[in-house]
């Protein structure tokens, strides 16, 4: 690497390019929009009573700061690197997702927007968006593939619950991919009233960058928090990776110490020579959703199937902030199977009495394989972005078991 | 004279959209032409078409679904253009399979195939570096759109480099919905010739020759796209004789404008 620049915290560019990565490709109709909300974000990232706004949001309504937790059994069974974990699944509604929510929910009314639309996969960004469409009276319509509603039954009901109308999603494969087109097309035929609430660090320019912002709150307390307890930095983060936005909103704050190395872990499904969902380690750079990043697709640039256990990393993009760090080598990337990370659930749940989610289950999994070959006073943080009410379902089926 | 210049030299033309690689494609352009059409716009299908409404979305997965490849399209593209040296052929879709192999490649293989223009949907002039230049290049037009979202302060953007003609879209929203009014069309339009002397073609939302005839009395041009597209769902392998009786009602309807 000679060319690395002085600060990695610095980009996008003024066209929303993370090196070659990221940008603005959306229908010609959704420009003046994209445009106006990225002047927007800038207005209110200066504007001291936004900021304020979203920070008493985050402490009296998600719970924040959420805590920094050192995993004794963990530590003791894996036998080597301390593992702490970053307490995100105890945040109101059980992710990180929320961050985000609170963030574009409170642009979007700065904008006048009168009706928030969203894709999601799991139905954890699809609960964070109809919690806070409820909490400032917006009506809400959640587009969720025909797959993911089956599979994903107890986040449709919450989403219903909470007010939201959920649209299953029958075009494509009937996945998160297809239900981000189908936000796409209500958002081009509503640009008018509608706020699209994009729940993943990628999208065209400026979400990529204003997701980030608004899940670096993560990465802020770690650091802080970590320094406040053991005195230093950690010595490696981990997180998993669906489209980037926990594991951006832990790394970003970190990115310009250069004695913490950092983890992305993709999902490699039954395994990177079948069907799997690690663009990084399987895709190549392609157009896709707004920005330009690695995409699972074939040599025509066809999108491919992606698959993981996990229906919130079930997803052939990444974010392109991601794209660029690993080209640039500051970030590396690993991906963990389907069958991985189920074991490294029920070890959490074993050694911890945590029950994660499938997606950070990925990140338990990189660290189980890391942690032995790292030295006993080494410090692993890992992002523990959610917990796994939702995937008890999933993970009895997987293990033959009947509730 | 470009073979647009050609087409649009006549009056009002009638552009029409069918998806390569949906039903016999051969046959449906030879029909198209048959039926009067004055510019063919060919549809590269894509996984994930998020411009597109559910006509022209099922039109895409039939054509992938059918084996589909880009080397089909450019093959059933210069095939066209030996039969037909003079109808303008556009090729319409996304940007990822337009720049997958490089922008080079792309706009090298639409010279070869007697392409004279691509639209691409989710490429704004900010990222025209990513294909536009190259096409230049190859004198291959990059055909930008102009929805009734783009103000006057972006209309300079979007017609800068343009050629060809400028796309309107007539409705904010996806293929295949209602129609937008008429009085609101034409009142676009005439902001839009106030600004450029290019031809300016309407689309999104025309469905029946009366829709069609009237835009042709404001514009230079009317799009029909997923109307087609739903023949060829119906008609399949026998999609031609429908889509050439169709279009002739369309080209009429159109025509007649010329002299209106
Ligand atoms: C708990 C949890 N973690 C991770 C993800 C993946 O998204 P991201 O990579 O943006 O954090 C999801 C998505 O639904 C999720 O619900």
């Amino acid at each position: 690497m000679n060319d690395l620049p002085n600060s990695f915290r610095t980009l996008p560019d003024e066209r929303g390019h993370f090196g070659q990565f990221g940008g603005r490709y959306v229908a010609e109709t959704l420009m003046p929009l994209v445009l106006e909300l990225e002047a927007e974000y800038r207005r209110a990232k200066l504007d001291p009573a936004f900021q304020a706004e979203f920070d008493d949001l985050l402490e009296h309504y998600v719970g924040r700061p959420s805590p920094l937790y050192f995993a004794p059994r963990l530590t003791e069974e894996l036998g080597g690197a301390q593992v702490w974990f970053k307490r995100d699944e105890l945040n109101h509604t059980g992710a990180h997702k929320i961050n985000n929510c609170v963030g574009q929910i409170l642009l979007a009314i700065r904008m006048g927007k009168t009706r928030i639309i969203a894709e999601t996969g799991a139905g954890q960004h699809g609960v964070a968006t109809a919690t806070v469409a409820a909490r400032f009276g917006l009506p809400c319509v959640i587009y969720m593939g025909a797959k993911d509603v089956e599979r994903q039954a107890p986040n449709v009901f919450r989403m219903k619950l909470l007010g939201a109308e959920v649209i299953p999603v029958t075009s494509g494969a009937n996945t998160l991919k297809d239900a981000m087109n189908e936000a796409l097309r209500d958002w081009v035929a509503n640009v008018h009233d509608t706020f699209y609430i994009i729940g993943t660090a990628a999208g065209p320019h400026p979400y990529p960058e204003l997701v980030r912002d608004f899940q670096s709150v993560i990465g802020r307390e770690a650091r802080e928090q970590m320094l406040k307890r053991t005195g230093r930095l950690p010595d490696l983060l981990v997180a998993a990776i669906g489209g980037g936005s926990n594991a951006i909103g832990l790394f970003h704050p970190f990115l310009d110490d250069p004695g913490v190395k950092m983890l992305g872990v993709e999902a490699a499904g039954h395994g990177l020579d079948k069907e799997h969902a690690a663009s990084l380690a399987g895709g190549r750079p392609g157009i896709l959703h707004g920005n330009k990043t690695y995409l699972l697709q074939d040599e025509d640039g066809q999108i491919a199937e992606a698959h993981s256990i996990s229906a919130g990393l079930d997803y052939p993009g990444i974010g392109p902030e991601h794209s660029w760090l690993k080209e640039i080598g500051r970030v590396d990337y690993t991906s963990v199977t389907d069958v991985e990370a189920l074991s490294a659930f029920q070890l959490l749940c074993r050694t911890e009495g945590i029950i994660p989610a499938l997606e950070p289950a990925h990140a338990i999994a990189a660290v189980a394989k890391i942690a032995p070959t790292m030295s006993k006073d080494a410090i692993i943080c890992a992002n523990l972005c959610g917990r796994g009410d939702k995937d008890i379902f999933t993970v009895a089926e997987a293990l033959g078991a009947q509730i | 004279m470009s073979r647009f210049d050609a087409a649009f030299a006549r009056g009002p033309a009638l552009v029409t959209f069918v998806t390569a690689g949906d039903g016999p494609t051969s046959a449906i352009l030879d029909a198209l032409v048959e039926g009067g059409t004055d510019v063919i716009e060919l549809g590269m299908p894509f996984t994930d078409p998020m411009a597109d409404g559910p006509a022209i979305q099922a039109g895409n997965l039939r054509s992938l679904g059918a084996g589909t490849k880009t080397a089909d399209i450019f093959h059933i593209a210069a095939d066209f253009r030996a039969r037909h040296p003079e109808v303008p052929v556009v090729l319409m879709g996304y940007a990822n399979p337009m720049t997958t192999r490089g922008p080079a490649w792309f706009a090298n293989e639409c010279q070869k195939a007697g392409v004279d223009g691509a639209i691409c949907v989710d490429l704004p002039p900010e990222e025209d570096p990513d294909l536009g230049p190259q096409l230049r290049a190859a004198g291959v037009s990059l055909i930008r759109l102009a929805t009734p979202t783009s103000d006057a302060a972006r209309l300079p953007t979007i017609l800068k480099d343009t050629s060809g003609f400028l796309y309107y879209v007539a409705v904010a929203g996806i293929t295949g919905k209602q129609q937008a009014a008429l009085g609101s069309i034409e009142e676009a339009v005439a902001r839009l010739k106030a600004a450029t002397d290019i031809p300016i073609v309407v689309g999104f939302g025309v469905r029946t020759p009366e829709q069609a005839g009237a835009i042709a009395k404001v514009a230079d041009g009317v799009v029909v796209g997923s109307a087609l597209v739903e023949l060829v769902a119906e008609h399949g392998a026998n999609a031609a004789g429908p889509i050439r009786d169709y279009t002739r009602a369309l080209a009429d309807a159109v025509h007649s404008a010329r002299n209106g």
